[in-house]
């Protein structure tokens, strides 16, 4: 059975690493299987509204209005430094985390503000994960144990952990290359399994919305294929926000598509559209410019 | 012969490779390697001083030395030496008390004190903190010792009583008669605050290491801050808290004026931590060594050779341990 499986990956992974000019970006968009927002129990999704965010004096991000439906990938594009790492961390509140960090604006999580006052941060960052550039596994702990890592940081009880343990891994894409050596550490794994292994140790405390910032840039397109399969079998069930540099990545995993730019002051969003239409038919000349590949 | 025959016979012999250092280079590195070995010979020097004047004792003693815990120079009517008995046991183990003490309570409270400077002070008052730990590591020991014994003592007394009275049928607790003045756990608790301040730099320059992706990481999944400190922070940490705690251990173990200070030097195997009595070996040298005849001067030669062997050891131990409990964190 898993043979099979395993060649049918490989002709998918083929058909879908083929090298594609920026206009047949469009019809990969369209190609693949769409999918409807918020049909299900997901909530009512997150939605920013007139996002700012400073460090010290340096205001790198302005005035960003956007809205997450629940249930739908949307991918964060535009060239280094504008602004992109920055506007997902004020997502889940990661932003406050460097001293220097300011915020001005709204970021709704189910109609309620994440930013108001006497908001438990760490109830916030359980329901909106995040998955981080470079994969980090905690190395002092086993593959299991970094996948259940989230119940013990954040207290929760959970019953029936060998069911979620391995619940998680399958969602990752990971069971069946670690099911036989959970007890190893996470050191030992590769860098793309240890990317997998960090989106199953995200998915452990069952988040709402899975943030993923570049998380295929220091992977090998393999590891890159099998991340972006799961991400794809991810937003049946959450909401995914996904910063990318690679343009086919945008086209081949996201819903909507939003292009964020900074002339040398703060960086804004200049349009937000399904991804399809990003690609084929822009608004802006200056997404038309980057996503063509004449500057970025 | 033709050229492929040739090649595929002789296998060359690897050549040399080597480098002719710039003069700038060699100049630096003759100056580097002086200053690093003279540390070296210096301390063998020592050890070699220590070795010669002691071995006589040594020879004499043998393991007694270490086992037996009698120190008497008899003499006779003529002001000779006619009989002598050295046996270190007494301060061997007045020794070690004392610097446990030192280390189970000072260590716990460095490692909060590192942890609180790390991840909870903030600004001036962190900066202020931190020098001020810096200055207190720089301290000279007979200040300890002063404040030991004028400010320290009376309270530190009324813990011990406290102490006595509710754990006294522990041994370790008990005392043959109420002297809870100038005792081995007030000794230790002398020490204790003198080795906060190396064992607390040393932990926060660890904890200050920790990765940010891992504490970011664990944050980004919920954690509180005592979480994440325990998940990352301490597995992290480890190795380098048991090596700044040995280092500790062994300063608190070689201590002198402080000890001497504070302690009731008597010459007696001690085990009753509260007891007003007891001491260690570097007090018993400094104690001795300013009225002992030629023969005993040697003896305590020895006894400084020991100490430094027990250093030795400490250090030999925390090498282990750091290797053991800190690689698998990192
Ligand atoms: N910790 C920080 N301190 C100060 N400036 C920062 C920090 N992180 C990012 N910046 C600045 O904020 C701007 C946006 O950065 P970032 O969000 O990382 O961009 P992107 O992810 O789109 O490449 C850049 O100009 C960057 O230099
Ligand atoms: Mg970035």
């Amino acid at each position: 059975m898993s043979s099979t499986e395993n060649s049918n990956n490989e002709n998918n992974m083929e058909k879908k690493m083929q090298t594609t000019t920026p206009s047949s970006l469009a019809s990969v968009a369209n190609n693949r299987e769409q999918r409807v927002p918020g049909t299900n129990l997901l909530g009512t999704g997150l939605e920013t509204r007139g996002v700012h965010a400073w460090f010290g004096k340096k205001h790198v991000l302005s005035d960003v209005s956007l809205d997450f439906a629940a249930g739908t990938v949307t991918a964060l594009i535009g060239p280094s430094g504008c602004g992109k790492s920055t506007y997902l961390r004020t997502l889940n509140r990661m932003h406050e985390f460097i001293p220097t960090a300011a915020l001005a604006g709204e970021v709704l999580l189910d109609g309620q503000d994440i930013y108001a006052p006497g908001t438990d941060v760490t109830k916030i960052r359980l329901r909106v994960g995040m998955v981080f550039q470079k994969p980090n596994p905690f190395p002092s702990m086993t593959i299991g144990e970094n996948v259940l890592s989230g119940l013990k940081l954040a207290q929760l009880k959970k019953s029936n952990t060998d069911e979620l343990l391995e619940s998680c891994l399958v969602r990752a894409g990971l069971w069946s290359e670690v099911k036989d050596r959970l007890g190893e550490h996470g050191g030992a794994l590769s860098g793309g399994q240890q990317q997998r292994l960090c989106i199953a140790r995200s998915l452990a405390v069952e988040p709402q919305v899975l943030l993923m910032d570049e998380p295929c840039s220091a992977l090998d397109p393999g590891s890159t294929f099998r991340i972006e399969e799961t991400i794809s079998e991810l937003a049946k069930s959450m909401t995914i926000v996904i910063v990318t540099h690679n343009m086919q990545q945008a086209a081949r995993v996201s819903d909507y598509t939003a292009f964020f730019l900074s002339d040398g002051g703060p960086g804004v969003m200049v349009e937000t559209a399904p991804t399809s239409k990003i690609f084929s038919s822009p608004t802006d000349k200056r997404t038309e410019d980057y996503v063509t590949g004449r500057f970025g | 012969m033709t050229l492929m025959e040739n090649q595929s016979a002789t296998i060359p012999a690897p050549r040399e490779i080597t480098t002719k250092p710039r003069v700038s280079d060699q100049i630096f590195r003759a100056v580097v390697t002086v200053g690093g070995m003279s540390s070296l010979i210096i301390l063998g020097l020592i050890a070699l001083f220590l070795s010669l004047k002691g071995i006589n004792v040594l020879r004499i003693e043998q393991l007694s030395f270490i086992t037996e815990s009698k120190w008497e120079v008899l003499q006779d009517a003529e002001g000779k030496i006619a009989e002598s008995t050295f046996g270190l046991a007494a301060m061997l183990i007045g020794t070690f008390l004392a610097a446990l003490i030192a280390v189970i309570v000072g260590v716990p409270i460095a490692v909060l004190s590192a942890l609180y400077l790390t991840f909870y002070a903030r600004g001036s008052a962190k900066k202020l903190l931190v020098s001020l730990i810096d200055l207190m590591a720089a301290f000279p020991s007979l200040l300890f010792g002063f404040w030991g014994f004028i400010v320290l003592m009376g309270s530190a007394e009324y813990w011990a009583k406290l102490l006595n009275k509710y754990l006294g049928f522990i041994p370790l607790f008990d005392v043959p008669a109420p002297i809870f003045e100038r005792s081995p756990f007030i000794a230790g608790l002398v020490l204790a605050i003198m080795i906060i301040p190396i064992v607390t730099a040393i932990s926060r320059e660890i904890f200050d290491q920790t990765p940010l992706d891992r504490i970011q990481a664990a944050y980004a999944l919920g954690a509180s801050k005592l979480s994440m400190i325990r998940a990352v922070v301490i597995p992290y940490g480890r190795g380098g808290v048991v090596g700044g705690a040995m280092l500790g251990l062994g300063r608190a173990m070689g201590e002198t004026v402080a000890v001497y200070t504070v302690l009731n030097v008597v010459y007696q195997i001690n085990w009753q931590i509260l007891f007003g009595a007891g001491g260690n070996v570097a007090s018993l040298i400094l104690l001795k060594f300013g009225e002992a005849g030629p023969q005993e001067v040697d003896a305590l030669m020895a006894a400084g050779l020991v100490l430094f062997l027990l250093t030795l050891i400490v250090n030999a131990i925390s090498d282990i341990l750091i290797n053991r409990f800190g690689r698998r964190g990192r």
